[in-house]
């Protein structure tokens, strides 16, 4: 990967002079790049990584991944299908696989109710799906290579030769 | 009662107060540090532990596990082109520390001098003395990037210089030699018919160019002793594993006193070393290539707030120079300590040619580089 991403992958919030600094190359260029980046859509979004089960003022809320069997339609494929089902604000990520299933969705909501609501008369529902599993998810280990339990401090010498 | 007169007279570390300070201070930003900041690849720890679980905790033949020495010259083979057999040129060790002492004991005789460039690792003189050798340090600078040059040791040669002690990349100065450079230095080691001590255990962390080990030149390999070890490349310090890698007569001598001495490596680094050298290398690529950033920010930082700093070609150490601060290095080191809490290690350890330097290392994270370096610069501006 370009070293400007490999970079922004691990820190989104670093700023263009610092890039500079870490790559030998000038902060113009660094902003150049970074610009064309968001420009073509290669840079999509800058986010935060947050381990959803500490905070605190959050009620309740469920994830679950959904396995979808479909039949691909004429012409279009799979996507037309995909696309009308990950325009649903509920799906948060949604992957096109093969194997026994099509597609697999990652759902957010407030209660199993909610999800269960979604699947019956949403999912369920369309024509091209021939059938749904769903797995509510117990616990979140890891993220995009993150590891969400904070680690703790590692013993090592304050100074050696 | 009395204690070795070798061992008395050893000069003692002048920085071991300040050491014993650091080392019992907390909150403080360490650049410091002489290991990898990365943990052991999970691989590599994995194995270990499951080793230990399969029982395997008894001693290994002397000269270390055999399928463990196949994976070193296999290594060494691929990644360079070495030829070195198994059975009688090579020989585990307690990290890259034991294979030093192992060589100046196997091939020093009373009074014979070894030569080494200073700076250098705190340990090198007092091996040698310790083995009854006299080491005679070759000063280098920056204006020359601290290299060693041919002429050096050529002028340095007396009739009873037996063997020349190099490390590249540098700890601590990150200086390396290329191909070209290390052909001159090998040209004059023929000449003077000097056995070489090759420490290359940073050999992973070289940026600027392939790192090339001394003895893969023409006519070298019968006389280096070839040094290497798992500490730095694989963040496995705990380990204490290394190897060495040499001629077989060389190689007999040092394994007869290891196996009085050590009788061999703790099994389970060198189940570890196995894992590490089957599936490491991409762990270290991704290491080398974050260290690769840190050198070139903190170097820029260092060089911005007037810290003349040459730009060093390996390990993980930046030496820059503090001279215009009129202090001498442990001073330094003992004020921005107080102020700033910022630790780093005096010039001085590393020999009286290193004073008025200080050795930063950038094995440390991202966010603490970037605060240690703004709290070095409010230091300066004061």
């Amino acid at each position: 990967m370009n070293e400007i991403l490999e970079i922004l992958a691990q820190d989104a919030r670093i700023r263009p002079e610092e890039i500079a600094k870490l790559t030998g190359q000038s902060v113009a260029s660094v902003k150049k790049v970074i610009e064309k980046f968001e420009k073509d859509g290669v840079i999509v979004k800058y986010k935060t990584v947050i381990n959803k089960d500490l905070v605190k003022e959050e009620t309740s809320f469920v994830r679950a991944l959904i396995e979808v069997s479909m039949t691909p339609k004429k012409d279009v494929g799979f996507d037309y299908i995909a696309e009308r089902i990950y325009s649903f604000p509920e799906v948060k990520s949604c992957y096109l696989l093969s194997g026994s299933y099509d597609l697999l969705l990652e759902i957010e909501g407030n209660s199993v109710q909610m999800v269960a609501g979604f699947v019956a008369s949403k999912l369920s529902a369309m024509p091209d799906v021939r059938g749904t599993v769903t797995h509510f998810l117990l616990k979140k280990y890891k993220e995009d290579g993150h590891v969400l339990k904070k680690r703790k401090q590692k013993q090592k010498l304050n100074i050696s030769y | 009662m009395d204690i070795s007169k070798k061992v008395e007279q050893l000069k003692p570390s002048g920085i071991r107060v300040f050491f014993d300070l650091v080392l019992n201070m907390k909150d403080i930003i360490s650049l410091g540090v002489g290991e990898p900041d990365f943990v052991t690849p999970w691989r590599v720890r994995e194995k270990a532990i499951f080793s230990i679980e399969q029982g395997y905790t008894s001693y290994t033949s002397n000269k270390g596990m055999a399928d463990l020495r196949k994976s070193i010259v296999y290594f060494l083979n691929k990644r360079y082109g070495l030829k070195y057999d198994f059975e009688d040129e090579t020989l585990i060790t307690v990290g890259v520390s034991e294979g030093l002492d192992l060589a100046v004991r196997a091939i020093l005789n009373p009074g014979e001098k070894v030569l080494i460039p200073e700076p250098c690792y705190v340990s090198y003189g007092a091996v040698v003395e310790l083995a009854g050798g006299k080491p005679i340090f070759l000063k280098t600078s920056v204006k020359d990037g601290f290299k060693l040059t041919a002429k050096q040791i050529e002028k340095a040669c007396t009739k009873d210089t037996k063997a020349l002690l190099i490390n590249y990349p540098c700890n601590p100065t990150g200086a390396s030699y290329t191909k070209k450079e290390l052909q001159g230095i090998a040209r004059v080691v023929k000449k003077k018919n000097l056995i070489v001590i090759s420490d290359e255990v940073y050999d992973e962390l070289t940026y600027d160019f392939q790192h090339t080990p001394l003895s893969s030149l023409q006519g070298m390999k019968n006389r280096v002793i070839y040094l290497n070890g798992f500490s730095k490349a694989y963040a496995m310090t705990g380990f204490r594993l290394g190897w060495a890698s040499g001629p077989a007569k060389i190689i007999a001598a040092m394994t007869k006193i290891h196996q009085y001495t050590i009788l061999c490596a703790p099994i389970t680094s060198q189940i570890a070393g196995i894992e590490a050298l089957r599936s490491g290398l991409s762990d270290v690529l991704e290491m080398k290539k974050e260290y690769m950033r840190r050198r070139r920010f903190v170097v820029s930082r260092l060089n911005e707030m007037g810290l003349d700093c040459h730009m060093p070609q390996g390990a993980f150490y930046v030496f820059p120079s503090i001279k215009r601060f009129n202090k001498s290095s442990l001073d330094f080191a003992n004020d921005l300590l107080k102020k700033k809490s910022v630790a780093l290690v005096p010039g001085v350890a590393f020999g009286d040619s290193a004073e008025g330097h200080v050795r930063i290392s950038y094995a440390s994270s991202y966010e603490n580089l970037k605060e240690a370096m703004f709290r070095i610069e409010q230091y300066l501006r004061k």
